[in-house]
């Protein structure tokens, strides 16, 4: 079950944390949290740009770690000049990053493709839709996933 | 072109969001694939599709669509339909299949907008 999340408002006074866990086992849940940030962000009054470009990397991010990771954390930290989204999971790994990125390629199962997703473009779009992107992988211990959108 | 214009013209029932039938849209995207709906941007866009799961919504939500036309005379759950409403999207559904209902509101001057980022 999905844990909720929480809001951490660190010492530093420029920066807020919105911590999530993803529930693996539920796709129909999937997405829960990016709606939830999209939410928050709107409150905080960034453009609805800034809004879109966050929450759909964060989305995709969240969908993919439900299809091939079981699920993970999603932390989304807002300074004041970018907001930073960190994704990590404990899944599989991916074992060729250039070829994850390229648009079309999937490893996403036949079930996934009939809810709508696993064409091969999420990575892509998480890339798209950022300023910044970075995947640290390891096979058998996890996946992190780094994006920043300057504000 | 108004949200009002495509229930007629598809001939569609209004399952929420009849409050938001006179709001403007200005382009639509036909797709099952949801990935492929966010590489596509476009303020006050129409989603058509024939896939009645809560990513739909989802999708939609975080592109900021107006409204979702499932076709086909696909009925989605309530559960579905419960998610769009407190969104404040609009959902309709239609008899007609995809590429009709596509052919019908291009043809009606709704475009197909561009592709996010290209």
């Amino acid at each position: 079950m999905r844990q909720g999340f929480r809001e951490v408002t660190s010492l530093m006074p420029d920066f807020v944390n919105f911590h999530f866990d993803i529930d693996g086992d539920s796709f129909t849940s999937a997405g829960e949290a990016s709606v939830m940030i999209k939410k928050m962000l709107r409150q905080m009054e960034f453009s609805p740009e800034i809004i879109r470009r966050v929450s759909v990397a964060m989305y995709e991010g969240e969908i993919n770690m439900v299809i091939h990771a079981d699920g993970g954390t999603a932390d989304v930290n807002v300074y004041c000049d970018r907001i930073e989204i960190i994704l990590a999971d404990k899944g599989p790994g991916i074992p060729n990053i250039e070829l994850a990125m390229q648009e079309g390629f999937s490893t996403a199962p036949d079930n996934i493709r009939s809810l709508g997703f696993g064409a091969g473009m999420g990575l892509p779009n998480m890339k798209r839709y950022t300023d910044d992107m970075k995947i640290e992988s390891e096979i058998g211990v996890g996946t992190t996933v780094t994006m920043t959108v300057n504000v | 072109m108004k949200i009002r214009e495509i229930v007629d013209l598809l001939d569609a029932t209004v399952l929420c969001g009849e409050a938001h039938l006179d709001g403007d849209v200005h382009s639509a995207c036909g797709c099952d694939m949801m990935s492929d709906v966010l590489a596509f941007v476009k303020e006050q866009a129409v989603l058509i599709t024939g896939l009645c799961n809560p990513q739909v919504v989802r999708t939609a939500e975080m592109m900021d669509m107006r409204c979702i036309v499932f076709v086909r005379g696909k009925m989605p759950p309530a559960e579905v339909v419960s998610l769009a409403d407190e969104a404040g999207i609009v959902v309709l559904t239609s008899k007609e299949r995809m590429y009709v209902a596509c052919g019908k509101l291009y043809a009606a001057g709704l475009s197909g907008g561009d592709l996010a980022h290209a």
